[in-house]
């Protein structure tokens, strides 16, 4: 019996019962599909993240306060007897680690803005004019933080698209005072449009000069000092002047961290690698389970069909062709599941960019054959048993079955 | 052709031995016209069963052909009786499923032949049982008559030597019966060798080798002239 005719064999008896071969496939069907989702919607995650650290700018550097002895990661501002961070080691940075482009101090923390009777909580960044540079970020009208600012500690401040429209509307801000957190600050200029990163508004944010920024917090220390080289070759060297610089500084402790971006990036994709597993894994289950509704469907199958296969016995049927006709009536069914899924799973993935701009997705090509192999693969698993249950039968009895 | 030598056939069920046949030796020469006789449980149809190679004797021999069944895979006694032994049964045990054409087909699935080649041997029988106008029709579709016909062709399809027919026109009205039991009688007088298995006293008379089953032993074997 060539395989051209058990799989005609099998097509026909999935076609003669459609409904129950429609939802044996649909287990499979929700499994595949839920496995590709699922897989692409946690890929789409890493490329999301991917981008958006390597358009902060590249070749960036952070140097925290206080030294962790883990790889990147997030750490808390220094606590205890750590020595801070201050605005001339960035500056002693600039002078002293050639390697580097910039190195940028960075104060942040919230307040309240006022302007005339509206007021809101704004994300307020103290910093220096290279800031600009290393973010990427553009103004719109006016000017940003200039260097005279941050060494007259000048009370200005550049406004985030946002805060301007619902401070001011469509007046004009420049030159006008607001008052931020009791302190009155007059606008310099108004940032050009940027939308989101990392789940931050970066429209929604107010800078003012570095050294005003900690007066305004009350503190001598800086959260954070970026710092960019012009080539990623040049990191590693970087980090050597870093250290070099500021442990001369720092009474030969090491009391700082530095982080790279690329750190960063593998962290971030390590643990959203990690929730792509989890997520394909909890998709792969429900697979497994439309494979065991494949294992019961075909059970059904072979004892309905008992006298059929009793008939096809007498008539010449070896046991291993009874096992084929079987097996390859269950591969087909997973299979067929498989395509399917795998076509409304794709699809979805391409779809739920388009109504839901949160949920980026990636669909790639391995997650597709997995989820193919996979399906392919319960269909053998699970079609063995009631195969050989099958096979193995008495052609007597299963004539004489009824 | 064939031989039955001191066969004997138990069951168990529940723990209890059930002797079906006991000590049954038999002899069959090519060309002959078979009735086997006998109520209800006497074993007559464990012998059909046992001539037609769907089931292994206890103790005891049987050889088809000079060849020894007993000592054959299921795989081998899958091709003899895919080859060698055409089976007509009382509840015509068509596969519902395909049409009348397909279902003649279906030894020769089996035996390999391609698809072409089977509705070119499968036609001209089903012509030959007079089905040429119903080919295309499902088991359902036709009588009882009509599908002992189809099964007929079925069993000549690999043009074997041996037909088995258990109580073919068991299900059949009395004319149906009729037809049918001329065409197995015209079979047998091209060459095949036909058993019939029936409780019926005027298929019996027409074969002309009657052999009585009780109590899973042969108690009479009769051969008319």
């Amino acid at each position: 019996m060539n395989f051209i005719e058990t799989f005609r064999v099998a097509f026909e008896a999935i076609v003669s019962n459609k409904v129950r071969s429609g939802l044996t496939m649909l287990g499979v069907i929700i499994g595949v599909m839920a496995v590709i989702l699922l897989v692409s919607i946690g890929q789409g995650a890493q490329v999301y993240i991917t981008k958006e650290l390597t358009g902060m700018g590249t070749n960036l550097l952070v140097i925290t306060p206080g030294k962790t002895s883990t790889r990147g990661g997030f750490h808390p501002p220094s606590a205890g007897t750590v020595r801070k961070l201050t605005y001339d080691d960035s500056q002693a940075l600039r002078r002293r680690a050639w390697l580097l482009t910039d190195a940028v101090p960075l104060v942040f923390g919230t307040g309240k803005l006022k302007y005339q009777n509206m007021g809101r909580d704004v994300m307020i960044i103290g910093t220096t004019p290279e800031f600009q540079r290393v973010r990427n970020l553009f103004i719109d009208t006016g000017s940003y933080i200039a260097q005279s600012d941050v060494d007259s500690k000048a009370k200005v401040i550049v406004l985030g698209t946002k805060v301007k429209e619902e401070l001011f509307g469509t007046e004009n801000a420049l030159g006008k005072v607001v008052i931020l957190s009791d302190a009155r600050y007059r606008v310099v200029g108004v940032m050009r449009k940027k939308g989101t990163s990392m789940g931050m508004d970066i429209d929604d944010i107010v800078y003012v000069p570095v050294t005003s920024g900690q007066e305004l917090f009350d503190t001598d220390s800086l959260f954070e000092i970026i710092a960019s080289t012009p080539r990623a070759e040049d990191v590693d060297n970087a980090i050597v002047q870093i250290k070099d610089v500021l442990i001369k500084r720092h009474a030969h402790k090491e009391d700082f961290t530095i982080q790279t971006q690329g750190a960063m990036l593998e962290t971030m994709n390590t643990i959203l690698g990690v929730l792509t597993a989890v997520l394909g894994g909890i998709a792969g289950i429900s697979l497994l389970v439309g494979g065991i509704g494949i294992m019961n469907i075909m059970l059904v199958s072979v004892r309905e069909r008992t006298r059929e296969i009793g008939i096809r016995k007498a008539l010449g049927a070896r046991n291993k062709d009874i096992l084929a006709q079987f097996m390859i009536e269950a591969i087909t069914l997973s299979g067929a599941g498989g395509v399917i899924g795998i076509i409304l799973g794709v699809g979805l993935a391409l779809l739920i960019p388009v109504f839901v701009d949160v949920l980026p997705t990636s669909v790639s090509l391995w997650s597709i054959m997995m989820a193919f192999f996979f399906s392919a693969a319960v269909g053998i698993f699970f079609g063995v048993y009631p195969a050989r249950k099958a096979a193995l039968q008495d052609p007597i009895q299963a004539l004489r079955y009824e | 052709m064939i031989e039955l030598s001191h066969i004997t056939k138990i069951y168990r069920m529940g723990g209890v031995d059930i002797t079906v046949l006991a000590d049954v030796s038999l002899k069959v020469q090519p060309g002959e016209l078979i009735a086997i006789m006998g109520p209800s449980g006497s074993g007559k149809s464990t012998i059909m069963n046992m001539l037609g190679c769907l089931d292994r004797p206890t103790s005891g021999s049987y050889r088809f052909e000079g060849r020894e069944i007993n000592a054959m895979t299921d795989d081998e006694l899958a091709s003899i009786r895919n080859v060698k032994i055409g089976f007509v049964f009382q509840t015509f045990n068509l596969l519902p499923r395909f049409t009348a054409l397909k279902n003649v087909e279906v030894p020769l699935i089996y035996s390999g032949v391609p698809a072409r080649l089977r509705k070119e041997r499968a036609m001209p029988l089903l012509e030959q049982v007079g089905l040429a106008e119903r080919m295309h029709h499902k088991p359902t579709e036709l009588s009882g008559g009509q599908q002992q016909r189809v099964a007929i062709a079925r069993a000549l399809v690999n043009h074997p030597m041996l037909l088995l027919a258990d109580e073919p026109t068991g299900n059949l009205d009395s004319r149906s019966g009729e037809e049918i039991l001329n065409m197995l009688v015209g079979l047998n007088q091209q060459g095949v060798t036909v058993i019939i298995v029936t409780h019926d006293q005027n298929v019996a008379a027409r074969c002309n080798r009657v052999i009585s089953v009780k109590d899973g032993q042969i108690i009479n074997d009769q051969v008319r002239v």
